[in-house]
């Protein structure tokens, strides 16, 4: 049966872990999709339609959820019991929030830099880096799902957020750098 | 393959029908009808052998004229002569002030927010002026298959928001159309190019018609045309690069931007040829007749014509960059660029947009056809003509949707470019104490601020308990369908409060707007809409006996029982014996009884493909 509280990584038929396998996810995903996707029922009866609506739109949520480290690790603890509070919650960790305020003053001074890109490439990589340290850490704490590695996980998660954002404004920056070219 | 004959009610094992069905590039300059006629898809031309339709309609004392001889009048009577409609469709009368004092309308005060224009033959909205475009190309395509379409595509803009799309669906239901899909005109020019023979990969669209602008980031895998992102500006066309061609007409000829409607017309018309001449020429001459003085003569070359596009130009690209960062894909990766719309033409945006990707631009498909080219192969599908087909089409949203929450800051629910149909929810929480209401404002757009963003709908979500502040659950839920519309609803969570709307009426029309215009557009209205009310019961009534049959013939004795069987035929036969008499309620009511007979067994069809789907796999195979 196609089973709404199936959760979102049987629903693709993987192992409930943190490590997915980009490829099989995407073409699972299209497999799925090739079946009940709205497009598939266009002239099927309302019934019909209304049930492909509602499986694809289940199904598009599942993949966004796993595609995404950050929505994934959130995902996993919720299936560990812990609910967070997405976006609401911050990290404590004093040195960790120095840390982000020295790159956000170095991305405030990237802008007005002689060579711009240079400075601006050079603190995006270091953001990746970090990001990628963390999803590391992240896949051994759910490989070992103690109470004091999945409050761990709930740690790094609460990071990955500064660091996404901390991305995604350098992003903005180097494509206004880009256009004024 | 196995799998889609089972979750695919198309595969008629009854004798094949063949359903008739279309494809409508409904543009700002032009717009075209395309069908696929013996597994080609291939546009149809009116009587004189014409492809295009100019998008303009004259209105006169006792009628409409569209297309060619509607834009012959443009220059001699502006006022009634409506060009463009499609940068007006979907806005309100405060955007349309702001969008161009270049336009030569008159249009009426009005309490209604659709802008409407003052004609000869009374007032119009653009919808209806769009309408009218669709019902000539609709009448082209019946005339030329010979009988009535099943359902059509109508393509829209990748960056059309809410409002837009639901106007253009309206402007379809006005001209008597079933829509099957609103049809994002990159990802239709995508299906058009043929990107499924085997050219997996990324692939950009370019798409710059007479009004709009669209930039498309798609990946191609087996069949699966998945949408990465998209972006551009849905004022931002060929138009423009006309204007600023008048304009500088203007400033060398010496003519007033407040002269008057005819003499701007008239300029605008000059624009576009030099324009359009530059395409090959390396200088048009121009002569140009200047209001009181006679005439202007002079020369426009492409160096000069270059320095006043470029501007334009710039803007396009910067969407390019934007949306490959969005899709997270670098410039080297992308496969190649499909160009679309005729303002593609411009050799300055071709050199600009190669030298930005790196490479010569694909322009083998005729830019103005290949939009609705891909919308006919898309319809077919759709009516079910392919039931092997493997395309599929997984499209985004183009901009953000959200709520305006405190200070006038915008909560995005539904960010850009997510793969729809998508549904979420967020909880909001009041913020007096006591407080048993709270205003829905739903919002589209990237800005930070409501006031910035489109305003799609208000709405009002009433009895909620009274409580200190911060301790009522609100929950929000935004659902985007497969055409894109949105649909937004408000639960109180204590006590289940519910409040939703169909996003619509803030710049659309309501129901009962649509259903008045139909009402007059019937010029016998009564006996007019009964014999429609018929006809469209028999046909949908056709339509869930043929899918069942379909279905129990590929199926029915795999997941029946003998009983749930004959339970599913005995209710089939009544709606065979129903469509057969002339009575609209029985054919209704039968077809409602139909459905709710075979509930679970549609639910059951579903969820067997999709067993059977992921049978192959199970979790072992990871360990």
């Amino acid at each position: 049966m196609f089973d709404l509280s199936k959760n979102h990584f049987e629903l693709f038929g993987l192992p409930v872990s943190f490590i997915v396998d980009g490829a099989a996810l995407g073409e699972r995903y299209r497999d799925l999709q090739r079946l009940v996707h709205p497009d598939r029922h266009a002239s099927g009866t309302e019934q019909e339609q209304r049930l492909s609506l509602q499986q694809t739109t289940r199904i598009n949520e599942a993949y966004e959820t796993l595609k995404n480290p950050v929505t994934r690790a959130q995902y996993l603890l919720s299936l560990h019991g812990i609910d967070m509070q997405a976006e609401k919650e911050t990290t404590r960790d004093i040195a960790f929030l120095t840390e982000q305020l020295q790159l956000r003053e170095e991305l405030e001074q990237a802008r007005h830099a002689d060579d711009a890109e240079t400075v601006l490439d050079d603190l995006m990589s270091r953001i990746s880096t970090m990001i990628k340290k963390l999803v590391a850490q992240m896949a051994m704490q759910f490989e070992d799902p103690t109470p004091t590695n999945l409050a761990a996980a709930r740690e790094a998660v609460r990071k990955m957020q500064f660091l996404n954002k901390l991305l995604s404004e350098a992003e903005s920056l180097e494509a206004e750098l880009e256009d004024m070219h | 393959m196995a799998l889609l004959q089972i979750a695919e009610p198309g595969q008629a094992a009854a004798p094949h029908q063949h359903k008739l069905a279309a494809g409508i590039d409904l543009g700002t300059t032009n717009s075209l009808v395309a069908t696929v006629r013996s597994a080609q898809a291939e546009t149809l031309p009116d009587e004189q052998g014409r492809h295009l339709l100019p998008s303009v309609v004259h209105y006169f004392a006792d009628g409409v004229d569209v297309g060619y001889t509607a834009r012959e009048q443009a220059t001699r009577d502006p006022l009634n002569t409506i060009a463009s409609a499609k940068r007006l469709i979907g806005r309100a009368v405060s955007d349309i002030k702001s969008l161009g004092k270049g336009l030569p309308y008159e249009f009426v005060k009005t309490d209604s927010r659709v802008p409407r224009i003052h004609t000869m033959a009374g007032d119009v909205s653009p919808i209806e002026v769009s309408a009218e475009i669709l019902k000539v190309l609709a009448r082209r395509a019946e005339d030329t298959l010979g009988g009535e379409l099943s359902g059509v595509v109508i393509t829209v803009p990748a960056y059309f928001d809410d409002a837009q799309r639901q106007a253009t669906k309206d402007a379809a239901r006005l001209a008597g159309l079933h829509v099957f899909r609103l049809l994002n005109e990159p990802t239709a020019a995508a299906v058009a190019y043929g990107l499924d023979r085997g050219a997996d990969g990324i692939h950009a669209i370019f798409d710059l018609g007479g009004g709009t602008f669209d930039i498309s980031i798609l990946r191609l895998n087996k069949g699966v045309f998945e949408v990465l992102s998209t972006g551009g500006d849905s004022a931002l066309g060929g138009d423009d690069f006309d204007q600023v061609v008048a304009e500088w007409i203007m400033e060398q000829a010496g003519i007033a931007d407040d002269a008057d409607h005819k003499v701007l017309r008239q300029l605008m018309l000059d624009a576009r040829k030099a324009k359009e001449a530059l395409s090959d020429a390396k200088s048009v001459d121009l002569d140009i007749a200047v209001p009181g003085s006679g005439r202007w003569q002079g020369q426009l070359n492409r160096e000069i014509f270059n320095t006043l596009v470029d501007p334009l130009i710039r803007n396009t690209i910067s969407a390019c960059r934007r949306a490959l960062r969005d899709a997270g894909v670098d410039v080297e990766e992308v496969q190649d660029v499909v160009m679309v719309g005729g303002s593609t033409r411009m050799p300055r945006l071709r050199e600009k947009v190669g030298e930005f990707f790196r490479q010569p631009p694909l322009v083998d498909i005729d830019p103005d056809r290949v939009v609705a080219l891909g919308a006919a192969i898309q319809a077919d599908v759709l009516a079910g003509n392919k039931p092997d087909n493997e395309i599929l089409l997984l499209d985004v949203t183009p901009l953000s949707l959200g709520l305006e929450t405190m200070g006038g800051l915008v909560e995005k629910v539904i960010p850009r470019n997510t793969t729809i149909p998508v549904a979420r929810a967020q909880e909001f929480t009041t913020f007096k104490d006591g407080q048993t209401a709270m205003v829905v404002h739903v919002v589209q757009g990237e800005r930070e601020m409501a006031e910035h963003c489109r305003s799609l709908a208000r709405f009002e979500l009433r009895g909620i308990p009274p409580m200190v502040a911060g301790a009522a659950r609100i929950r929000v839920t935004f659902a985007v369908d497969a055409d894109g519309l949105l649909d937004v609803e408000a639960e109180e969570l204590s006590q289940g409060v519910k409040a939703s709307v169909t996003v619509k009426p803030s710049y659309g029309l309501s129901d009962e707007e649509i259903t008045n215009m139909l009402r007059a557009s019937f010029e016998h209205a009564e006996e007019d809409l009964e014999e429609r009310r018929l006809a469209e019961a028999r046909v949908e009534g056709m339509r869930v006996v043929e899918a069942l049959q379909a279905a129990l013939a590929s199926d029915g004795e795999k997941l029946l029982n003998p009983q749930e069987r004959r339970q599913i035929e005995t209710a089939l036969q009544e709606l065979t014996e129903a469509i057969a008499t002339s009575d609209v309620d029985a054919i209704d009511a039968q077809a409602k009884h139909v459905e709710q007979v075979c509930e679970f067994y549609v639910e059951r069809r579903m969820n067997s493909g999709i067993q059977q789907a992921m049978a192959g796999h199970n979790i072992n195979e990871f360990e």
